[in-house]
């Protein structure tokens, strides 16, 4: 047998023991045996001495042919070996996907705050000022200031906590209107404000009333701004809450500080309009009061009413949520059941 | 009030508008409508029946027996048991198969073995109120005054096939509190001019002013006072057309001349009073405030001690009548009565409205005294009465009209600019457009210029100044009609001011820690809102509160906090972890707004996570609130100067498990275990709370950030493990080491607390991890080892720490 049919039979039954390995050590044993310089590949090689020079680079080449092919079969089956005992560890380390995660506990912000941070980004994307104001009032700024002088009848309207004859806890946000007002430099441009917080009346809690609740009081005021802005600021504020397709309607009311004064309706987000439980069959509800500010208002806070005009609305954060979540007692706002709480983690758009 | 749609429509055309379509017309122009009322709503078969005999049922000694003519061509029997039944009356049938009032089925049965083909009814079985039963009826069958049309459906002669739309005026439009005013608000909705029943007035009896003498002492309460006098009247029930009138609103019917009174009532919007004449024998009135400790009977029967706000009408000695509130008892109209004494008149509100709080009498009257009245009308409304008197109660007027007082308010003349109101809407309203809403308002009015002077009748008291006429000109125009645009003009920059900012960074800090925010109540007990404070001041209190849970402004959260805490517990929810921003009150003198603080407070209890397949619950502690506190303040950017420190002085929270806060010389506030003695007390388990002052952390000065390179040289960690006495607190030893390890120490983690036998009785071994790092250069083992054996020798000499 030549060198060449050896080495050619070497390589088939290399092939074929490297094909067969089937682990790591295996396979190392394989190449130490078939490619190590006691391998019989080497001792072929050592054979060349006997060859002609003629032959000699033949088979030379030859000989690291079959080289390079054992080798790169070896590589080969070692990959093949590597994939496998990657699948079965992979097998191996299977979990359910099905069981529960490791979840970081994130805390849920209270919903009637979720509604006032809502509305606080919208007003101030629109460019207003965002104003805090005393709990405790003076009746002064808390009626005078808004129109509502002692023995008004409109006292009756919003009975009120009293702690002194002058001290009270705040009817409403409004009184923050007069209190910037005051201090408002109109020579720097308009005043557009909010007024969210807490709020008190001398009710019993039950379903529908509560003792504390919450308003957002706006106010703009400049050298014209009109009704028809106050219009269509609510239409933006409406569809911003309840949704694009909200139409509103303005109905006449009474409140001392705005003149002429508006309760705002919006169609009914329940039933589009055509009239369900939600909004008792007359496909509208009632969901803020507003009007342009009342003359006396702006002179009482130092302001010229006949250089200066526009409008106020009060909304309640409460019933804003009551409505749009079908919160159907007020009072759970206040208990903080947890239960109630963290029906509202989800982002509530 | 309930405007009736078929009243209405005697005084404007209503062209036959559906009355729900009117009422939502109002609505959206002028007057809130509550509700349209049908009161045959849910009736149906109930006719008119004519009993032609009875006779009493031989099984009953209360039943009787009647033949009742219902038009057919036979009589049906029908079992009655009222009281009031008889021969020859027309009376309510409920047929078999009829509904009657609460959706009650009438079926043909028999009654102790006598067949029943309906039921003789009540009008409260009709779905009548008790308090408007004319009292006659009120324990039995109704049976008209006359004979009807026998078969024919009862409603329209009972008024109840008109439709009652329910006014729900705000305080300034109690113009529409009579028939006048709303037909002056629809007539303008509907460009009519409404038009009333004339008043002629056929006076043939005596002069008034010598059947009566009138003073009026306090002439600024009582602007107006008018009397007239009726002779001769005979006390009977009133026409049906006119007890209609009153049911359909309220009023239960008494008499021809007290209804009468309430018919004008309701038309005008004018409260009167009829005194028996007979019953005053000093032929005098005075109206006056009372004296102290009077006393005067009203016509409920309830006996009254005056006080000197009290405005009374007299005879010249002693009250009469509680003026614009309720007449008195003494003077009242009876069966006997065959002179009246009419009074018309106006009176300050605000005096009635303090009578009427006061002796809580709060009446049709006293309202609309309250709220105002209709000045132009006072005299045409005793007419009015005193004719339908004469005609429904066969009276004689008096000649004349005795007036005590009577000074009218000016018409006001106010000045509309077109271009004004058209300024304030956002319209482009013509000036044509304008005339005719005021014409339909039935304002006068007259070019002036470019101006439009309008004078304003006194029925319409709440319109004063142009801003009102906007108001008229834009409702009537249609506020539908108004375009919707947003305010130009300089733009304004919207944005959270510092204060704001820091409130919300620190609310979303910890709801990323984990905690649920609340909203409690900032009313509470007293104990409640001075509780978790070493020196609280007495809490303001309200003067009036409604309960005494909410009596007293608070001065801490936690309170609040700990009661929502026991609300969970009542209904098993156990773990919970909760914060609340919010204000609270620390007073700064009687007369003066209390300080108002921001305060931000958590509360945790029960076991940190809920029970699952990877996680042991474990039970909160110290160490999990100080950990968000701390986590807080760091993204407040203040943890760096605040001061940790053994707090023992709070007596509701554990004095061994409490650390005050401070920063700088300031106290921002504390974190630790609810006392035991009052988590017993509450019944809680091992609660922890914090509560920071966060106008503390307002008023901190922070350094400017500014951003340093990450290092480029290689750092190291050095371990240490002391001996300590149990007393050296970890803050001491950090001190220790933060002053003597040199410039290159980064910081200093301690990462093993141990104590026990093997260590020493009262002792304890404190770990820390020193991290070192030059950010010039690579540091040298020499430059560690130095630093660490300063701070090895400082501990052990000041401390007293075995170095392990």
């Amino acid at each position: 047998m030549g060198l060449k049919a050896k080495l050619e039979e070497l390589k088939t039954k290399g092939l074929v023991d490297i094909q067969a390995a089937d682990d790591q050590r295996q396979l190392n044993e394989i190449r130490v045996k078939l490619l190590g310089k006691k391998g019989p590949l080497t001792e072929v090689l050592r054979g060349m001495k006997d060859l002609s020079a003629a032959e000699r680079p033949q088979v030379g080449e030859f000989a690291n042919k079959i080289k390079t092919e054992l080798a790169t079969a070896i590589d080969q089956q070692l990959q093949v070996l590597d994939q496998k005992s990657l699948q079965q560890r992979l097998a191996h380390e299977t979990v359910d996907v099905t069981l529960p995660g490791r979840q970081a506990q994130v805390g849920t912000p209270h919903i009637l705050n979720q509604v006032i941070d809502d509305l606080e980004d919208l007003f101030i994307g629109l460019g207003y000022e965002v104003i805090d104001g005393p709990e405790v009032e003076t009746d002064h700024y808390n009626f005078e200031m808004m129109n509502i002088p002692k023995d008004h009848p409109a006292r009756d309207m919003q009975d009120t906590f009293y702690i002194t004859d002058e001290l009270l806890m705040r009817t409403h946000t409004s009184p923050n209107q007069a209190r910037t007002l005051e201090t408002h430099d109109f020579s720097k441009g308009p005043l557009k404000m909010i007024s969210p917080g807490r709020v008190f009346r001398r009710d019993n809690d039950d379903a529908t009333h509560s003792h504390q609740f919450n308003q957002i009081e706006g106010l703009v005021i400049d050298h014209h701004v009109t009704m028809a802005d106050l219009k269509g600021t609510l239409e933006v504020v409406a569809r911003h809450v309840f949704g694009d397709e909200r139409e509103i309607r303005l109905r006449p009311s009474y409140f001392p500080f705005t003149e002429p004064s508006i309760e705002v309706d919006i169609s009914c987000f329940a039933c589009g309009g055509k009239g369900c439980s939600v909004c008792k069959h007359t496909g509208w509800i009632e969901v803020l009061g507003a009007g342009m500010v009342h003359p006396n208002v702006l002179r009482g806070a130092g302001v010229d009413p006949v250089e200066f005009g526009g409008f106020a609305f009060g909304l309640g954060p409460d019933r804003f949520a009551m409505l749009k979540y079908g919160v159907n007692d007020i009072r759970e706002f206040y208990q903080n059941d947890l239960r109630f709480l963290h029906q509202f983690q989800r982002e509530v758009k | 009030m309930k405007i009736s749609y078929q009243w209405l429509n005697q005084m404007v055309d209503l062209h036959g508008i559906d009355p729900q379509k009117l009422a939502d017309q109002v609505s959206v122009t002028g007057i809130e409508v509550a509700s349209v009322i049908a009161p045959d709503a849910g009736l149906k078969k109930i006719v008119i029946g004519h009993i032609l005999s009875t006779k009493p049922h031989p099984d009953s000694d209360h039943l009787t027996l009647c033949q009742v003519d219902l038009g057919a061509a036979e009589p049906v029997q029908i079992v009655c048991g009222a009281p009031n039944v008889a021969a020859d009356q027309y009376v309510i049938v409920a047929l078999p198969g009829s509904r009657i009032a609460g959706n009650v089925k009438i079926k043909r049965g028999k009654m102790r073995g006598e067949a029943s083909e309906g039921m003789i009814c009540s009008l409260q079985e009709i779905g009548f109120s008790d308090s408007v039963v004319p009292k006659e009826f009120a324990n039995g069958i109704y049976v008209f005054p006359q004979p009807e049309p026998v078969g024919d459906a009862v409603f329209l002669y009972l008024g109840m096939d008109d439709r009652l739309i329910d006014f729900d005026i705000t305080p300034n439009r109690a113009d529409t509190l009579g028939m006048h005013g709303a037909a002056y608000e629809v007539g303008a909705m509907l460009h009519e001019r409404p038009r009333f029943p004339e008043v002629n007035l056929n006076a043939t009896g005596l002069p008034t002013h010598e059947l009566i003498k009138v003073d009026v002492e306090n002439l600024e309460l009582v602007p107006q006072y008018l009397m007239r006098v009726v002779q001769n009247v005979t006390i009977k029930p009133s026409p049906l057309w006119l007890q209609i009138r009153l049911w359909n609103n309220g009023i239960r019917p008494i008499n021809n001349v007290v209804d009468v009174t309430n018919f004008v009532l309701l038309e005008y919007g004018q409260p009167l009073h009829a005194f028996d004449y007979d019953k005053i024998p000093s032929k005098q009135i005075v109206v006056r405030t009372a004296r102290t400790d009077e006393q005067l009977t009203t016509l409920d029967d309830e006996e009254w001690t005056l006080r000197p706000t009290d405005l009374v009408i007299t005879d010249g000695t002693k009250p009469l009548a509680l003026a614009g509130v309720m007449g008195g008892l003494d003077s009242e109209i009876d069966a006997q009565t065959t002179n009246v004494l009419l009074e018309s008149a106006v009176f300050n509100g605000t005096a009635i409205r303090k009578t009427a709080q006061w002796t809580n009498l709060h009446s049709e009257a006293s309202t609309r005294f309250e709220k105002g009245i209709n000045q132009d009308d006072v005299g045409q409304a005793l007419d009015r009465a005193v004719q339908l008197l004469c005609d429904l109660a066969d009276g004689t007027a008096s000649e004349g009209t005795v007036i005590g007082h009577q000074v009218l308010p000016a018409e006001p003349e106010v000045l509309v600019d077109p271009q004004r109101v058209n300024h304030v809407l956002g319209t482009q309203i013509s000036a044509a457009e304008m005339r005719q809403i005021l014409t339909d308002l039935q304002f006068k009015h007259q070019d002036q210029g470019d101006q439009i002077l309008v004078t304003v009748p006194r029925r319409r008291w709440d319109i004063s100044i142009e801003a009102d006429l906007i108001e008229e000109i834009a409702r009537l125009y249609g506020y539908d009609k108004l375009p919707s645009t947003l305010p130009t003009g300089v733009q304004t920059q919207g944005a959270y001011n510092h204060r704001q900012q820091l409130i919300r960074t620190a609310k979303r800090n910890l709801l990323a820690q984990g905690l649920d925010e609340v909203i409690s109540y900032s009313l509470l007990t007293e104990p409640q809102a001075t509780a978790f404070a070493a020196h609280a001041p007495a809490p303001i209190k309200l003067a009036w509160p409604m309960t005494q849970d909410h009596a007293y402004l608070r001065e801490n959260l936690v309170s609040g906090l700990i009661l929502d805490l026991q609300y969970n517990l009542a209904r098993h929810q156990n773990n919970v972890q909760i914060f609340e921003q919010g204000n609270v009150f620390i007073p700064q003198g009687a007369e003066t707004q209390p300080l108002e603080v921001p305060m931000i407070a958590a509360l945790w209890s029960g076991e940190l996570s809920e029970p699952s397949w990877l996680n042991k619950p474990r039970a909160v502690d110290f160490y999990d609130a100080k950990g968000v506190v701390e986590e807080l303040l760091t993204i407040l950017g203040v943890q760096d100067q605040v001061v940790y420190e053994a707090e023992t002085g709070l007596s509701d929270l554990h004095p061994g498990r409490t650390a005050r806060l401070k920063l700088g010389e300031a106290t921002l506030g504390f974190v630790g275990e609810v006392h035991p003695n009052v988590q017993h007390e509450h019944n809680l388990p091992a609660t922890y709370v914090m509560q920071l002052d966060l106008s503390v952390i307002l008023a901190a000065s922070l350094p400017a950030l500014v951003a340093q390179p990450a290092a480029k040289y290689p750092a190291i960690d050095r371990d240490l493990a002391l001996i300590l006495d149990q007393q050296v607190t970890n803050a001491e030893v950090e001190a220790v080491i933060t002053a003597q390890a040199g410039k290159y120490l980064q910081n200093v983690q301690i990462f093993d607390v141990f104590a026990g036998e093997k260590i020493g009785h009262l002792k304890r071994s404190l770990a820390y991890r020193l991290h070192f790092q030059n950010p010039a250069a690579t540091l040298t083992d020499d430059e560690i080892n130095q630093a660490m054996a300063k701070v090895t020798q400082a501990l052990t000499e000041q401390l007293h720490a075995q170095v392990r």
